[in-house]
């Protein structure tokens, strides 16, 4: 599989979401949110609890629409789920009444892709993700771990422009979780994707992105931004290293400051 | 023969074990510690044969209120080959079979699309929630005397009958079936390209198929229990039939055959449905 060559761009424009609750009172859930990805970005965004990032996850992928401002892809405005932005869920929303070859090539047989093209391309992502020999595995027989990698791979045989994860590790262990995190920079290396990440840990926050947002408490705006190089050295540097390295904790003290100033000024929960 | 016997000991659970079970400190009160106890089961079911013919045998109580096993065994055999108001047992079977898996077909085949239908749409379900939940309470006895009136003495009405006690199970648990899918799933569907025939095809309705396969096996049972009632429409074959019309004439040695053969009947058609269950969704309770 080449290197994706196709350039790809998001565009978040002004955007906000209201919601009007059941009594009447309205809830401005993302506020001003403004901001451009293309392919080969890796964009993770990490903030308090209830500050709007599953929102704005839903918003990207389709399933919900923005109150006010523009949301784009290529131009295109985004206003229902497509194959063209592809996600991943933390609890996989695998099917389990289908294999892992199966589950994977969902998004392809849907498209009525031919099945030799379906074949190779899934069983070669496979391979990447070492699940090859698992191929007619029910995916209830998989780990945590394991039941991811399908729920990437479906992702990515699907040939997404975008793809968006939201907490796609947060249920796994702390070990599998790590070794996730470098499989994940691999692919992203592998495939050029533009990858909208959405993640509670800011250490795994600030070791995969290219760019980071740290979004306020409710109403969710894009607090502030940094542009960072972790993950091009994770490709090849230990990841513990990597972690422990002076500059890395630096900004990990940075954001976490900001994060728990936050949940401070709001109460325990800024819900 | 060792290995027979081998096999038997273990079926019973009296096997030499050193499992999780046997380290336990709790075993009261901890439902997964409690075991099958199938040597229970075999010894109940002789300790009933040899009361019973005891019982017998002393003569507690006339044959008339409760025929020996002899006497059952007897019958069972006579009818099966010398027949009872001009059929076999075998044919009697066959012919209630038939009304019953009838009722049954028609009660899926109606009841399972209606019942998505009431899981997917909300004009489906309030128009169809009222009529449903007003004759599923009814036993289908009371409908007996309208079904003659609307349509005769013939199968089609036993059918009909059997049909409305099905058709309530698979409706509700169609429903139900539909309604289990999480949203994340369906999102999920959606994100991959599917279209909306595509996700209800291959992700609402399998998902649905578990819950569906459970009304199945439940409104078989019913339907299996309603035979007798359904085969009152003035029938002249069928299991059913033969116990009514056995009871007329105090032949209860014929009824009580009729019961056991209807209950392992019963039994059979679940353990059936269980093993076709394990064989069509054998990812029925994982995740």
């Amino acid at each position: 599989m080449a290197k994706q060559g196709v350039q790809h761009h998001l565009s978040v424009q002004n955007m906000g979401m209201t919601y009007r609750m059941e009594d009447g009172t309205e809830v401005q859930a993302l506020e001003d949110i403004n901001f451009d990805m293309y392919s080969g970005d890796l964009n993770v965004v990490v903030g308090p609890s209830g500050c709007g990032k599953t929102t704005l996850l839903n918003i990207l992928a389709g399933f919900l629409i923005q109150t006010s401002g523009s949301v784009t892809l290529d131009g295109k405005k985004i206003e229902k789920p497509g194959a063209e932005r592809g996600v991943v869920f933390q609890k996989g929303a695998l099917f389990e009444w289908l294999s892992v070859y199966q589950n994977a090539e969902f998004g392809p047989r849907m498209l009525n892709k031919p099945l030799e093209e379906r074949k190779q391309t899934v069983m070669e992502y496979l391979d990447l993700v070492d699940l090859a020999g698992f191929r007619d595995t029910p995916i209830y027989n998989l780990s945590g771990g394991m039941q991811q990698r399908v729920a990437i791979v479906r992702c990515l045989a699907n040939d997404p422009s975008i793809m968006l994860m939201d907490e796609p590790l947060g249920a796994l262990d702390a070990l599998t979780r790590e070794k996730m995190q470098s499989l994940i920079l691999k692919l992203w290396k592998e495939t050029g994707k533009m990858i909208f990440f959405i993640t509670h840990s800011v250490e795994e926050a600030i070791y995969l992105a290219t760019d980071l947002f740290v979004m306020s408490a409710r109403p969710g705006r894009i607090m502030k931004r940094y542009k960072l190089d972790f993950c091009k050295r994770g490709l090849h540097e230990d990841s513990r290293k990597l972690k422990s390295d002076p500059e890395f904790i630096k900004i990990r003290e940075e954001v976490l400051g900001l994060i728990w100033g936050m949940e401070e000024e709001t109460g325990a929960h800024g819900r | 023969m060792n290995q027979l016997g081998y096999r038997i000991k273990e079926y019973l659970g009296l096997g030499k074990r050193d499992d999780e079970n046997m380290r336990k400190t709790v075993k009261f009160g901890d439902p997964s510690a409690v075991q099958q106890g199938r040597l229970y089961s075999v010894i109940s079911i002789l300790v009933v044969l040899v009361i019973w013919v005891i019982i017998c045998e002393m003569e507690v109580v006339p044959p008339l209120f409760w025929p020996p096993p002899q006497d059952v065994i007897e019958k069972f055999w006579k009818i099966a080959t010398e027949g009872y108001r001009g059929a076999t047992l075998f044919e009697h079977i066959l012919v209630s079979l038939w009304r019953v898996l009838s009722g049954f077909g028609l009660g899926c085949l109606l009841g399972i699309p209606l019942g998505i239908g009431m899981g997917l749409s909300k004009i489906v379900r309030g128009s169809l929630d009222p009529l449903i939940e007003l004759y599923r309470p009814v036993p289908p006895l009371a409908y007996i005397p309208i079904i003659i009136i609307w349509m005769g003495i013939g199968d089609e009405g036993k059918i009909t009958l059997l049909f409305l006690a099905t058709f309530s199970i698979m409706v509700i648990n169609s429903r139900a079936g539909v309604k289990s899918v999480t949203v994340e799933k369906i999102h999920a569907a959606y994100s991959l390209g599917a279209n909306r025939w595509q996700v209800l095809w291959h992700v609402i309705l399998v998902n649905a198929l578990p819950e569906i396969f459970t009304g199945a096996r439940v409104a078989m049972g019913v339907a299996w229990g309603t035979l007798v009632a359904a085969e009152m429409v003035a029938a002249t074959s069928g299991i059913g039939w033969m116990v009514l019309n056995a009871s007329r004439y105090l032949r209860t040695d014929i009824v009580l055959m009729g019961i056991i053969v209807m209950g392992l009947i019963g039994y059979s058609i679940d353990l059936l449905m269980r093993l076709m269950e394990k064989k069509l969704i054998p990812w029925k309770g994982k995740i």
